[in-house]
C-alpha cells in the first residue's frame, strides 16, 4: 500500500512546528501503523533526513506510551491504542495527518513526542491507598461483591495514555480521574481516604491546566481501555459530597 | 573466585524464618542517611523502591519510560501464583516450591525459590489491600485459574490484564512515596553505566533522554530492576526499549553474569507474518486452560480450512504425548512441541509457521458468553491484529521468545558480586531455573520489591555506617567520560546501515543458532558470525541527528551495540551447557523420544561468566547447586 503522510516536525520544546509531507512506499497491510512509520523512518534515514520521534514502547495496547494524532482524531479510527491500528483499515493512496496529542497541559517535546508528566502529578496528588507492605490482612478477609470488583475493574482499565484530554475540546482530564476515583473509591479498601482522594485530584487536574468536562464525550469516543464517560458522573457526585464535608469543617 | 550463595543454615522451611530473626537491622534515623539507587520501575522496581521508602531510606528512581506505570511489566496477562489454597485442591507452600524447582528443570536455588514460595501468599494479600481488583466469585471472595505446570488452580488474575493492575498497585504506591518526598522519580532517563568505588557500587551514569544530557548520581547501594533480554533476539514479546544495557553494564563493571544461555520460548503468541514486524504479540497461557491444541495428522490437510478437517485427522499433540497436564505442560514443552510439528511439515498458516488453539469444544461446554468472560480483550486483540475471528475458527499460535530466566548472578540476599549492587526481578537468575512457570514471573518481581529486599538489603546497609561515597571520586568523572565517549563514537560513524537493520540480523542469528533449538555447530557458527556483525556496526552504522535532545536512534544503537556483545556471551554459554535442560535445548542431548536430557552428574550448576577485559574471553565460574531437600528426577509431564 501507499500513503501520502503530513507529519508534525518540531525541533524542541520551544520552536514553532510544521506539517511536512512525506510518502510512505509499499507498506504492508498486515503493519501496524507504528510500524509503518518505522519503514518510513528506515527510508528517511537512507536519504539523509531525520527520523520522525515518536514515543511507542510494549506495541500491544497496553502501556500507554503512544500519543499520536492521527487525522484528527487521538490514537486515530477505531478503538484501541495507535500500535493496535493496522493500515488494513486505511484506503490505499490515503493521505493521513499525523500530529502528537493536543492539549495545552500536554507540551509537545519534538516531532510526536509529548510531556505527560502532568498525569503522573495527578495520580501522585492521592491515586493510591495508603498501606504499607506487610500491613495487609488475608486477602479473603473483606469479600468485595463480584459486581463491584467487575466495575472496579473496568475504570482500573485506564492505560493513562492521556488521549481523554487530548480528545476533550476543554482539554479536561476528567475521564482519566474519574477513573481513578471510581476504581479505588468502590473498593472496601479504597472507602477510608475516598474524600480525600477526589478533593486532591480534582485540585491537582486544575492546577495542571486542565479544563472541566461539559459533557461532549469525546473522551469516551477515543479511550482505548474502553472507559465509560459514567465515571464521571461518579466522580462528580464523590467530589460534592466530599466538598460540602470538608466546607462544613468535617476533615476529610 | 569462589562464589557465596550465603543461604542460612537449618532446614529448607525454617532459612527464611531464622534469617528474617538474625538479619541486621538499620534503625529508622539511619535509614533517612542513606540514599538507594533504584533503576527501573517495574514490578521488581517500583516495589522495591516503594517499600524501602516506607521503611525509611531515601530513594532515587530511574526510568526511561515517561512514567514508571508504563514498565514492560504491565503487559503481563495471565495471573500471579501464590500457595493460598483458596481453592482446597491440595496446595502448599511446599507445593508451589516443588513445582517451580521442576518447572526450572532442577537449575534454580533451592532456598531461594522457597522463600519465594513462603512470602507469595503475602503478595495477594497486598495487593488486595493496595486495590488491586482482582476476579472474583459472586460470593465476593478470591476466583483461581489453573496455569501450566501445575495441577492444582493457584493462579489470581485480573482479566487478562493481571500484570497491568499489579504495576498499577506498585505504580500507586511508588506516587505515594514520590508525593511524600521519601522518593526522587526521574522518567526519561537512561542508566548507561554502572559506578564502582573501591569494590562497591555507589553510583551510576545515566542520559536524560529528553536533553541528551549525560551525568552521575551518587548513592549508597544500586539496585537493578531493569527486566530480561529477550530483545537480543529482535523479535519477542517484550516491550520495544527492553533492553540488556544496565545489566551487561554491570557485568562490565565486575558482576557475574549467571546463565544467560536460559531463555524462554513462550508457545502462545500470535506467528510473525513479515520482515517489518517490530514485535510479536503473546496470547496469555491461560487460554490453554480451555483451548486445545492441534495441527492435522497429515500435512496434505495442512492448506484446508480448519473447519473441514475432521476430529480423526487432527493430532492433538498435547493432550497425546502428555496425557496427565495434556494443553497445560510447561511452557519450554509446548514450545518445542509446537516447533517439531511445524519441521515436521505440519504446521499451519502463512510460512507454515503456526499450530491450532481451538475453542470450539470449550465453547460447546460452557457457551461462547463464559468464553468471552473469561478471555474476551484477548479474543478482541487477535481478532484485531489477524482479521480473524477465534470464536469461529481456531485461533493460530507459535512460540516466541518471552521471558529470560538468566540474569546477573546473586546471593541469598539479592546481592551480586560486587558489593552494594542488588538486582531484583527478572533480571537476577535466581528463582526459575531452566525454564519458569506461567504467572511466577509477577511472583517473583513483588516477592523481591515488597518482601525480600527489604529484609535483605540491611545486610549490605548495616556495613555501611559512615562510609558515605564522594561525588566527586574520580570513579564517578572516568564513568561520566567513557559513557561520553561511547555515545561521540556512535554518532561520528556515519555509515551506511540503520539500528535496526543490524538488530534483526543478529536477532535472525540467535533465533536461528541459539533459540528453541541449539546444537554445537549452530553455536560455533553463531560465535564467529557476531563479531563480524559487531565490526561492521561500529564502522557503518547510520544516525542522524544530535546526541543533545531526544534522538531514539541514538537511545536505540546504545542498546544494540551491547546486545551485540552480550549475544556472544549467550551462545558462549549454551556452547559450554552440554546438556539440555528446561528453555536451553541442545538437539545432541535428547532422550528417544525426544525429551530434554539433563546431565546431572556434570551440568548440576549456575555458569557464572566473569568479564575479563575486550577481547578476552570470559571465565566461567561454577555455583554447584546443592539439594538438600528435593531429589533430582526426570522432568516428567506425561
Amino acid at each position: 500500500m501507499k500513503f501520502y503522510l503530513e507529519v508534525w516536525r518540531q525541533k524542541g520544546p520551544d520552536g514553532a512546528g510544521k506539517l511536512e509531507h512525506y510518502e510512505a512506499n509499499d507498506i504492508p497491510a498486515e503493519a501496524s501503523f507504528l510500524e509503518m512509520l518505522d519503514i518510513v523512518n528506515e527510508d528517511l534515514t537512507k536519504k539523509g533526513i531525520e527520523p520522525i520521534q515518536f514515543d511507542s514502547d510494549c506495541r500491544e495496547g497496553i502501556c500507554g506510551n503512544c500519543s499520536l494524532t492521527i487525522n484528527g482524531v487521538p490514537h486515530g479510527p477505531g478503538r484501541g491504542t495507535t500500535c493496535q491500528l493496522y493500515m488494513r483499515k486505511f484506503r490505499d493512496g490515503q493521505i493521513i495527518t499525523i500530529e502528537p496529542f493536543r492539549a495545552d497541559s500536554f507540551p509537545v517535546e519534538r516531532d510526536l513526542v509529548v510531556n505527560r508528566e502532568a498525569y503522573d502529578r495527578i495520580m501522585q496528588a492521592g491515586g493510591f491507598i495508603s498501606e504499607r507492605a506487610g500491613s495487609a490482612p488475608d486477602a479473603n478477609s473483606v469479600p468485595i461483591p463480584k459486581v463491584v470488583a467487575d466495575q472496579a475493574m473496568d475504570a482500573a482499565a485506564c492505560i493513562g495514555c492521556g488521549a481523554c484530554a487530548a480528545a476533550c475540546p476543554n482539554g479536561s482530564a476528567m475521564l482519566f480521574v474519574s477513573a481513578k476515583v471510581t476504581h479505588l473509591g468502590l473498593l472496601p479498601q479504597g472507602k477510608p481516604e475516598n474524600d480525600r482522594r477526589v478533593l486532591k485530584m480534582v485540585r491537582q487536574a486544575d492546577k495542571e491546566g486542565f479544563g472541566n468536562c461539559s459533557n461532549y464525550y469525546a473522551c469516551e469516543a477515543v479511550c482505548p481501555a474502553g472507559i465509560p464517560a459514567s465515571v464521571i458522573a461518579h466522580l462528580n457526585r464523590n467530589f460534592s459530597f466530599a466538598s460540602i464535608k470538608e466546607s462544613i469543617g468535617i476533615t476529610v | 573466585m569462589t562464589l557465596d550463595s550465603k543461604i542460612p543454615a537449618g532446614p529448607l522451611d525454617k532459612k527464611w524464618t531464622s534469617f528474617k530473626n538474625t538479619a541486621k537491622l538499620v534503625n529508622p534515623a539511619n535509614k533517612r542517611k542513606f540514599e538507594i539507587i533504584v533503576v527501573g520501575s517495574g514490578l521488581a522496581g517500583a516495589s522495591a523502591a516503594a517499600t524501602l521508602a516506607e521503611q525509611g531510606y531515601r530513594v532515587k528512581c530511574f526510568c526511561y519510560q515517561d512514567s514508571p506505570r508504563r514498565a514492560h511489566s504491565i503487559a503481563a496477562q495471565g495471573g500471579i501464583n501464590a500457595a493460598k489454597n483458596y481453592q482446597n485442591d491440595g496446595d502448599s507452600v511446599y507445593r508451589l516450591f516443588y513445582d517451580t524447582i521442576k518447572g526450572g528443570d532442577f537449575r534454580a536455588r533451592e532456598a531461594n525459590v522457597h522463600r519465594l514460595a513462603e512470602v507469595s501468599n503475602l503478595i495477594i494479600d497486598q495487593c488486595v489491600a493496595q486495590g488491586v481488583p482482582f476476579a472474583r466469585e459472586y460470593g465476593g471472595l478470591l476466583d483461581n485459574r489453573s496455569f501450566g505446570g501445575a495441577q492444582v488452580s493457584r493462579t489470581f488474575y485480573a482479566r487478562g490484564q493481571t500484570g497491568q493492575q499489579l504495576l498499577l498497585g506498585a505504580y500507586a504506591a511508588l506516587s505515594h512515596q514520590i508525593a511524600l518526598g521519601n522518593v526522587t522519580m526521574h522518567s526519561k532517563t537512561e542508566m548507561m553505566d554502572l559506578v564502582v568505588v573501591d569494590g562497591h557500587a555507589k553510583g551510576i551514569v545515566v542520559r536524560d533522554m529528553t536533553t541528551g544530557e549525560i551525568s552521575s548520581h551518587a548513592g549508597d547501594a544500586v539496585l537493578l530492576c531493569t527486566g530480561g533480554y529477550g530483545n537480543v533476539f529482535y523479535l519477542s514479546t517484550n516491550a520495544r526499549g527492553c533492553n540488556v544495557t544496565a545489566t551487561y553494564r554491570a557485568y562490565k563493571r565486575g558482576a557475574l553474569f549467571a546463565n544467560p544461555c536460559y531463555t524462554q520460548i513462550h508457545p502462545t503468541c500470535i506467528p510473525v507474518s513479515g520482515e517489518y514486524q517490530s514485535k510479536l504479540t503473546l496470547m496469555s497461557e491461560s487460554l490453554r486452560n480451555d483451548g486445545r491444541v492441534w495441527v492435522p495428522k497429515k500435512k496434505e490437510d495442512c492448506g484446508k480450512e480448519p473447519k473441514d478437517i475432521p476430529e480423526d485427522a487432527r493430532d492433538y499433540y498435547l493432550e497425546r504425548k502428555y496425557p496427565s497436564y495434556g494443553n497445560l505442560a510447561p511452557r519450554d514443552i509446548s514450545s518445542r512441541s509446537a516447533k517439531e510439528v511445524c519441521d515436521d511439515g505440519r504446521g499451519v498458516g502463512p510460512g507454515g509457521l503456526g499450530v491450532y488453539l481451538d475453542f470450539a469444544d470449550a465453547i460447546k461446554r460452557l457457551g461462547k458468553h463464559v468464553i468471552e468472560e473469561r478471555y474476551g480483550n484477548l479474543f478482541e486483540m487477535y481478532h484485531n491484529i489477524t482479521g480473524e475471528d477465534a470464536y469461529e475458527r481456531p485461533m493460530r499460535i507459535y512460540p516466541a521468545v518471552h521471558y529470560t530466566m538468566g540474569g546477573l548472578w546473586v546471593d541469598y540476599n539479592l546481592m551480586s558480586s560486587v558489593q552494594g549492587l542488588h538486582v531484583l526481578g527478572e533480571a537476577n537468575f535466581s528463582d526459575h531455573g531452566a525454564n519458569r512457570l506461567g504467572a511466577s514471573a509477577l511472583m517473583q518481581g513483588l516477592a523481591d520489591g515488597y518482601f525480600v529486599i527489604p529484609y535483605t538489603l540491611g545486610q549490605y546497609m548495616a556495613s555501611q555506617f559512615g562510609k558515605k561515597v564522594d561525588a566527586n571520586a574520580p570513579a564517578f568523572a572516568e564513568a561520566v567520560e567513557s559513557v561520553k565517549a561511547r555515545v561521540n563514537k556512535l554518532m561520528s560513524i556515519n555509515g551506511t546501515r540503520t539500528v535496526d537493520s543490524f538488530h534483526r540480523e543478529l536477532g535472525k542469528l540467535l533465533w536461528d543458532k541459539c533459540g528453541m533449538a541449539r546444537d554445537k555447530q549452530g553455536l560455533e557458527e553463531a560465535l564467529r558470525k557476531i563479531p563480524k556483525l559487531r565490526e561492521e556496526f561500529w564502522s557503518n552504522l547510520k544516525i542522524l541527528g544530535s546526541k543533545d535532545g531526544i534522538n531514539m536512534e541514538l537511545e536505540r544503537a546504545g542498546r544494540v551495540a551491547d546486545f551485540l556483545e552480550f549475544g556472544e556471551l549467550m551462545c558462549l554459554d549454551a556452547l559450554n551447557r552440554n546438556e539440555s535442560c528446561g528453555g536451553h535445548f541442545r538437539t545432541e542431548y535428547q532422550t528417544p523420544d525426544g525429551e530434554a536430557l539433563r546431565d546431572d552428574a556434570n551440568y548440576d550448576y549456575v555458569a557464572a561468566w566473569k568479564y575479563e577485559g575486550e577481547g578476552k574471553p570470559p571465565t566461567l565460574i561454577k555455583e554447584p547447586l546443592v539439594y538438600e531437600e528435593v531429589k533430582l528426577a526426570t522432568r516428567s509431564y506425561k
